[in-house]
């Protein structure tokens, strides 16, 4: 697969400074989304995985947030170095996103069509309002939901959470977007809700070539949706590869271990596999693998040096010592 | 079979939805509409449903903490509904719950210590020192220290929250314990230490669970028999290895189907609901899912199925298996 490269982050970092010290939330990361592709990043509760989607938006709250080192590039242009008046120019048009929890990223006074109307003229300040309606009722058509003529003049709090998320993917979708961020995008939603959710934005991704960058922490999810996956760990990538190898041929302790932990519905298991130990705070380990303290493969180096993102073919990465020595035999 | 231990026979409960000035009284929210089933001693009964199905209500009800509007639970030979508030006070020593969100449900100004000893001092069981003492053995039992019971539950991370209240629950000697979404608001890798927790403790112990979740993948893992609730109803009540291989119910057949399952080679036909769950206000006539059901005739319009027993320890609320 040589699709042109549409997002390149390299060497991502972006620092907290917060009352004791500076917190690095998300500590050199590099991954690339292709030209119509779905690339899935998962991991835990505090591994980045929202900083790093926030940070791509320019939404890192600052103070306390900043992005303090590397380049996020959209087609050859740094996103980091624009101004806010540019960033704004290009957030909704280029890149948009939908975040997990519809309901509070809805403004609750306004109607739908109303909120559709304001993205839509926003980007296109020659529309007139008429335009604007049409082709919000043309993307309510798009993303399935029903009586759409009339859904215009409802609120949000008139949907249910499935329709609501819906509205939401549309909104990001009025300027025709070359990447589309969605943040846990189905974690509010039942499962028969998720499905449709699902089911709708791979249809998307194939009939409008919409890249999309799913963030999640359900690997059911990532096998049914992705096709290139990214882990992420304490603010690091820890292992990248594409989904079959991922599921299959899991490199990094953590990677396995998260796999192993999932209760596969279709088995039933006597006891599952647990990582011992919790997550990290971010930033509280400083030398070697992050991941040492919890990982049942431990030695004294994984404590004394900090491992590399070693490259087992040109598309599995993985960040462990014990790739890298299984390179050199 | 072992001896039964929960028997929850006909169980209603109705809220009422009051509008107006004088708050009359317009409808009912029927958030668990006559809903029957047993709990065998030392099993697991996993209940599951998407929101708003009345699970949570369902555990809730049986420890009395809303009223039944109507039915009858009965508990070891005890009717629960008949009891006085006192009585039912120390039959909870028996039932103890574990909440989902471990944040809301510990006092955060309260040590660990306090918050263990707690129902012990309540059900006046033992004194100081014997209480002191049980404290430091569950803490161990649910893999914590001696030196955590000094520590207020926000020093803790979400797994270990998880572990105190379950000690908690633990610390009278319960018979059975209502879990309701335990596991949901933990990471996968925590997720898997707590279930391995309780299923551990369930063994040594001789607990007898009601775990109430959405996650089937979870449920499935930890039940000996799994109750499938939709809109306030019981629709399908199986052996967990009946009801994942062949269900019956065309509900718990999408529902199984539309969860994503970890494995990218995994090719299984998805069965697509249309359309979202019917508000619990204004519920559906006959059957509730006929408004979703690809399968539905003019009798689901009209007549609600009952749950029939199918097959041995299987039961179905469907007519398509009206004539088996």
């Amino acid at each position: 697969m040589t699709r042109k490269v549409l997002l390149d982050v390299k060497g991502l970092e972006t620092t907290f400074f917060t009352d004791d010290g500076a917190v690095q939330a998300v500590d050199n990361i590099h991954f690339d989304v292709h030209e119509g592709e779905i690339l899935g990043i998962v991991g835990e509760s505090g591994c980045g995985k929202s900083v790093t989607s926030l940070s791509i938006m320019g939404l890192v709250p600052s103070p306390p947030g900043k992005i303090t080192n590397g380049e996020i590039l959209l087609e050859g242009k740094d996103l980091t170095k624009l101004t806010d008046k540019q960033m704004r120019a290009v957030r909704g048009k280029d890149v948009a996103m939908i975040f997990q929890e519809p309901m509070t990223s809805l403004n609750p006074l306004f109607t739908i069509g109303n909120q559709l109307v304001e993205a839509i003229r926003i980007h296109n300040k020659s529309w007139s309002k008429k335009q604007a309606i049409a082709r919000a009722i043309e993307i309510m058509k798009l993303v399935g939901l029903p009586r759409s003529e009339e859904l215009i003049n409802e609120y949000p709090h008139q949907l249910s959470g499935g329709m609501r998320q819906r509205v939401m993917i549309a909104m990001a979708l009025v300027c025709d977007p070359k990447v589309l961020i969605a943040d846990e995008p189905t974690t509010a939603l039942d499962v028969t809700i998720q499905a449709q959710i699902l089911k709708l934005m791979k249809d998307l991704n194939e009939r409008l070539n919409t890249a999309i960058l799913l963030i999640t922490h359900d690997l059911g999810v990532v096998a049914e949706t992705c096709e290139r996956v990214v882990v992420m760990y304490a603010g690091q990538v820890v292992e990248e590869a594409p989904v079959k190898e991922i599921f299959k041929n899991p490199q990094h302790p953590y990677t396995q271990g998260l796999i192993q932990s999932v209760p596969d519905m279709r088995y039933k298991k006597d006891s599952l596999f647990s990582i011992p130990g919790n997550v990290p705070k971010p930033g509280s380990i400083k030398t070697g693998c992050r991941f040492a303290a919890r990982c049942q493969y431990v030695t004294e180096r994984c404590t004394a040096e900090t491992p590399a993102l070693f490259e087992l073919s040109s598309t599995h990465k993985s960040r462990c010592f014990l790739v890298e020595e299984g390179i050199k035999q | 079979m072992s001896k039964v231990l929960l028997k929850v026979n006909n169980l209603k409960k109705y809220f009422p939805i009051r509008t107006g000035m004088f708050a009359r009284v317009t409808g009912h929210v029927k958030a668990v509409d006559d809903v029957s089933f047993e709990v065998y001693e030392g099993e697991t009964l996993g209940i599951v449903g998407e929101s708003g199905c009345g699970k949570s209500t369902t555990g809730r009800t049986i420890m009395r903490l809303t009223e039944p509007t109507e039915g009858k639970i009965e508990f070891d030979g005890t009717d629960l509904t008949d009891l006085s508030n006192e009585d039912m006070r120390k039959i909870r020593r028996e039932i103890q719950m574990v909440f989902q969100d471990p944040y809301a449900s510990l006092n955060p100004r309260h040590t660990i210590e306090k918050i263990l000893e707690e129902p012990l001092i309540v059900h006046g069981m033992g004194d100081g020192a014997e209480r002191k003492k049980k404290v430091m053995e569950y803490l161990k039992i649910v893999g914590l220290s001696e030196y955590h019971a000094k520590r207020y539950p926000h020093q803790f991370s979400g797994g270990q929250r998880q572990r105190v209240g379950i000690a908690r629950a633990l610390m009278t000697n319960p018979k059975l314990i209502i879990a309701d979404e335990p596991v949901s608001a933990l990471d996968v890798s925590i997720q898997a230490q707590v279930l391995n927790l309780m299923k551990q403790l369930q063994e040594d112990l001789k607990l007898t669970y009601i775990f109430i979740a959405h996650d089937l993948g979870v449920v499935r893992h930890i039940s000996d028999r799994v109750g499938v609730m939709y809109l306030g109803r019981m629709v399908e009540l199986a052996t967990s290895e009946s009801l994942y291989d062949k269900p019956l119910h065309p509900y718990t057949q999408a529902l199984l189907s539309a969860v994503p399952i970890p494995d990218p080679e995994f090719q299984g036909d998805q069965m697509l609901l249309t359309g979202d769950i019917p508000s619990p206000s204004n519920p559906p006539s006959g059957c509730t899912f006929h408004t979703r059901c690809p399968f539905a005739t003019e009798e689901c319009k009209q007549k609600a199925p009952n749950l029939r027993e199918i097959k041995p320890g299987h039961s179905v609320a469907c007519h398509l298996y009206n004539d088996q």
